[in-house]
């Protein structure tokens, strides 16, 4: 009896473990070091904290905070790059993408060609906002109503 | 008139005053959670009628909804190209509500009447008495453990529940339908979070676990100590739990997923 209950208890823990690295996403959580960069654009569109930060389409960090200046009224977006990604040149270009047509959106790295790499604190200078749908269809109606 | 708001009133009472015993009661398990820790065989034997033997119905009811989740999920998502989602939607179903929320209703069927029974037996021969004339705290010897035994086994049995029904829906939607392997894992590893769907999911089942074996318990202590009364019991038991479960599971829900 002692022995199916250890069998019950431990079959529990190994139903736990599985589900825990194989179907949720615990076995890719990435724990390592990062350093932050901060980014303003005029519209983030959805983006959200903890959006992935990718460049030629590998994850190379995550969105870690998202705040607004009052000041020149953009969005301040705080990007943390793990240590390891440390020869990001500081002319370095940041989009605002969306997965798919319609899925979540995350920021995309073009590199720049500079010599000098990001750093902790560093501000990536030349951003693109996020494509707001509406507004595309604003000036795709206004476009066909100029034709006319 | 009058007599039907008599009857309103004192069966108010009689539910009000139900509520009372059953939160008294609660208290004393509680307290008599010290000595279950000082006699740990007593959990043992329990975890075992509560846990062990409840796991065949668990399990075979977790495969077969996985595997008819997956079905009838491919059915409905290939009408809109989507079966690549196969996976997340079967996972996420399972992890988030119907693995703590079935598992806990096939609990109280199972492993709640049982325990039901048992107490209202043991209180209909007098045998709750007869510890009581020894010096011996039934609340304590005989309550306690089982209340702890269901307490720790239901997210047990909810996790395997869950990991059966990801295998079954894993073998109908790779193995019968014809999604690709890759992408059933690939987008579910991406698509399910850790924190909020496999542990929200844990939490749930430990709510469960705790109003369920709450109830069960409670009302084997609590019945009527005739043969008449411990049926009655046992079917209240059933029933009461299965509407806290479906309840508490529509409250948890709206709390944890906004």
């Amino acid at each position: 009896m002692e022995i199916a209950v250890g069998a019950f208890v431990a079959a529990g823990f190994v139903a736990l473990f599985f589900l825990a690295m194989q179907v949720s996403n615990l076995g890719a959580l990435d724990t390592s070091e990062t350093y932050e960069v901060t980014a303003r654009f005029d519209n983030i569109g959805s983006l959200k904290v903890k959006a992935p930060v990718t460049m030629a389409g590998v994850e190379v960090g995550r969105v870690s905070g998202i705040g607004f200046d009052q000041e020149r009224y953009q969005a301040v977006v705080t990007l943390a790059i793990y240590e390891r990604y440390d020869r990001i040149p500081d002319d370095t270009f940041a989009k605002i993408l969306t997965a798919g047509l319609l899925g979540e959106q995350y920021v995309g790295l073009d590199p720049g060609g500079s010599e000098t790499y990001l750093e902790q604190g560093d501000e990536i200078e030349i951003t693109q906002s996020a494509m707001v749908l509406e507004e595309v269809i604003g000036q795709f109606i206004f476009g066909k109503a100029k034709e006319e | 008139m009058k007599a039907a708001l008599a009857r309103l009133g004192s069966a108010t009472l009689d539910s009000v005053g139900t509520l009372g015993r059953a939160a008294l009661l609660l208290l004393r398990i509680l307290e008599g959670q010290a000595e279950v820790a000082r006699k740990p065989r007593l959990l043992l034997e329990q975890l075992f009628s509560v846990g062990v033997l409840t796991v065949l119905i668990v399990a075979v009811s977790g495969l077969f909804v996985g595997m008819v989740l997956s079905l009838q999920g491919y059915y409905v998502l290939s009408q809109f190209a989507a079966e690549s989602t196969l996976g997340v939607m079967v996972a996420a179903s399972l992890l988030r509500e119907l693995g703590p929320v079935v598992t806990a209703l096939l609990f109280a069927g199972r492993a709640g009447s049982a325990l039901t029974a048992e107490i209202g037996l043991m209180k209909a021969t007098e045998q709750l008495s007869g510890l009581e004339m020894m010096a011996v705290d039934p609340v304590r010897r005989v309550l306690a453990p089982r209340f702890l035994a269901g307490f720790l086994a239901m997210p047990l049995l909810a996790v395997l529940f869950s990991t059966l029904g990801v295998l079954g829906g894993w073998f109908v939607g790779v193995g019968l339908l014809g999604v690709d392997d890759g992408t059933w894992w690939g987008q579910m590893q991406a698509r399910i979070d850790w924190s909020e769907d496999l542990g929200n999911g844990v939490v749930k089942s430990l709510v469960f676990g705790f109003v369920c074996t709450w109830i069960a318990v409670f009302r084997g202590y609590d019945c009527v100590p005739t043969s008449a009364g411990v049926s009655r019991a046992t079917t209240r038991t059933v029933v009461h739990a299965s509407l806290a479960v479906l309840g508490l599971d529509f409250v948890l829900t709206a709390l944890m997923f906004r």
